[in-house]
């Protein structure tokens, strides 16, 4: 009995230990970065520490500059979050009006196009980026001044993964909500806004915060359809600031990266809750 | 063209009331429908009719019939490629999952502050599709980098990582099994939906954690595990911003994964046709391989009949 106990005990630490040097390597190397930023570039490679006895501001200053006298990092967020903020709002008000209409109505046809739906979630993007260019080519948006081909699928419900998270969730949104609506007097349109919305919040939190990340996060979709300088997003310019000084310039190239997905960590501390639950939620039930 | 999707719709009759209320539904889906003939359906056939044709964004088609597959199948440098692609997923998918499950099998412990590691294991995944962390691992993997000033205080050479083809691939694929966040936050909730009295019945009848592990834990598991392998081995196959942003493809295209063949034949050349038809083969590639796992499923995925 009494070596049992020991035993257990001693897997509990085993556990930990696990766990805390699991966890060094998953965000030391973002702590490294941080610190990185207040080195000089003599000194970034010469120690692991992340911390510094001589810290500068010499990478933050000259992260500032601008590249090619058209962008800086600051104009190039702000042209980030000219596009992200509407797609945000254009997905989360798409999908929930798609999600309603799978989740509480029957129509005709309604098995096959959930089943098509669904299908879209397993659909490889590789295979829509040439034709997906050539057909926003047709429409004149490539280069467009108001990013048409990241923002305008947005509209039409595109990422049918949060269609699907939503449909999973209004499922145990028990239905006598709505008829009690009904009853009341409330349109369908009436329904959705004052019973279902409000019920389905939590999703739709979740919806905008990964939505958010993604499209923050996004570099192929502006590597393909931004062409001009001026119109460049974060995620290029930090590719660009990257290219331009082959491994001089570290602290530079680390404080660009690190000031540009500054927004981003605050989102996530500020909301982790969500953004796992949010996974969970939209997973497959077995 | 399809620029006047709503041509198919305009055909259906409105004019009953009561069509009108049994298919009331389908105005809420309308939007969707929409969007999916013109930004999906439409692009998805048409670049299939271009991969039979030598489309050329400038120059249009001179030319339709099967050169474009006749070339993938004998160009050294794509099959070299598709190789390459290959042998990526299947490093990255099974020790992202095998790192996933471990971590969140420990977690399911009652770990003091299990708050606290999901977070940190899950800021990663959350970051890591972003050029900053590729950015970041270029500096981690340099000949001068962190990884090698850590192996060589343990007394080891270390390496030139991304400079070596023995090696950039890997380094390559880290970066994705670094980000096994969100896979493992899957695993957790499933591992919280096993009925603790199995573990209870099996521990009364003797069995060791690790025969439960196997015997009671994973089989009950399975579809999540099956939900993650597809999804993975789909992301997998179509990794694009590590290679293109880390390494170029070099060392010595060890690490030119197709998906930046397809780029640079449709947008640094302009060879639409072709492009198209890599990017089909490569679809028809992951199609199988999901094929092959939903036929599987019968036999290694488990689906109980009551909820839990």
């Amino acid at each position: 009995m009494h070596s049992m106990k020991k035993q257990k005990e001693i897997g509990t630490y085993l556990k930990y230990a696990v766990l805390i040097v699991v966890g060094l390597i998953m965000v030391y190397p973002l702590i490294w970065m941080l610190g990185a930023t207040f080195k000089t570039n003599n000194e970034i490679f010469s120690s692991m520490s992340p911390f510094t006895l001589h810290p500068t501001l010499d990478g933050y200053k000259n992260a500032m500059n601008d590249y090619g006298g058209k962008i800086n990092l600051f104009s190039a967020m702000f042209n980030t979050y000219k596009y992200v903020i509407p797609k945000v709002v254009f997905t989360v008000v798409s999908c929930t009006i798609t999600a309603y209409g799978f989740g509480r109505f029957n129509f005709k046809g309604k098995n096959l196009l959930f089943a098509v739906l669904m299908s879209t979630l397993f659909l490889p993007n590789v295979v829509m980026n040439v034709p997906q260019y050539i057909l926003y080519n047709n429409f004149g948006w490539i280069d467009s001044k108001f990013y048409l081909p990241l923002l305008i699928p947005s509209l039409f419900a595109f990422d049918t993964y949060f269609v699907f998270m939503m449909i999973q969730f209004l499922r145990n949104i028990p239905r006598e909500l709505d008829e009690a609506a009904t009853i009341d007097g409330c349109n369908h349109i009436q329904t959705l806004w004052y019973v279902i919305v409000p019920m389905l919040r939590p999703a739709m939190v979740s919806c905008a915060l990964f939505q958010f990340m993604w499209s923050s996060n996004d570099f192929m979709g502006p590597l393909l359809y931004v062409k001009t300088p001026e119109f460049y997003p974060a995620t290029i310019f930090v590719k660009l600031s990257m290219d331009a000084d082959t491994g001089f310039d570290w602290n530079r190239v680390l404080a660009v990266s690190f000031i540009s997905i500054l927004p981003q960590l605050v989102v996530f501390f500020a909301a982790q809750d969500q953004f796992i639950d949010g996974i969970s939620a939209g997973s497959v039930k077995g | 063209m399809a620029n006047k999707p709503s041509d198919t719709l305009q055909g259906r009759p409105g004019k009953f009331t009561l069509f009108y209320r049994r298919n009331l539904g389908f105005l809420f889906i309308l939007l969707w429908l929409v969007g999916f003939l013109v930004f999906r359906l439409y692009p998805f056939l048409s670049s299939l009719v271009y991969s039979f044709s030598n489309f050329h964004l400038f120059n249009g088609i001179q030319q339709w019939g099967l050169m474009n597959y006749q070339e993938i199948f004998s160009d050294k440098k794509i099959m070299n490629s598709l190789g390459i692609t290959f042998k990526y997923s299947f490093i990255t998918v099974p020790l992202k999952l095998a790192f996933a499950l471990f971590i969140a099998y420990i977690l399911n412990y009652k770990i003091k502050g299990v708050n606290f590691f999901r977070t940190a294991y899950y800021i990663p995944s959350i970051l890591g599709g972003s050029v900053a962390i590729a950015v970041l691992w270029k500096a981690l993997f340099r000949d001068q980098g962190l990884v090698n000033a850590i192996i060589r205080i343990f007394g080891g050479e270390g390496a030139n990582w991304l400079a070596d083809p023995k090696y950039a691939l890997f380094i390559i694929s880290l970066l994705r099994v670094w980000q096994f966040g969100s896979a493992m936050v899957l695993f957790l909730a499933a591992l919280k939906g096993v009925p603790a009295d199995l573990y209870e019945a099996a521990t009364i009848d003797g069995a060791s954690k690790i025969r439960q592990f196997w015997s009671i834990t994973v089989p009950m598991i399975t579809p999540i595990i099956f939900y993650n392998l597809v999804t993975q081995l789909c992301q997998a196959f179509q990794e694009f911003n590590g290679p293109f942003i880390i390494t170029q493809g070099g060392p010595r295209n060890a690490t030119t994964l197709f998906s930046l063949l397809i780029y640079n034949r449709a947008f640094k050349s302009y060879e639409m046709g072709m492009a198209s038809a890599m990017a089909w083969v490569l679809f028809v590639i992951v199609m199988v391989l999901s094929l092959i796992a939903f036929m599987s499923q019968k036999y290694w995925v488990y689906y109980g009949d009551e909820k839990g």
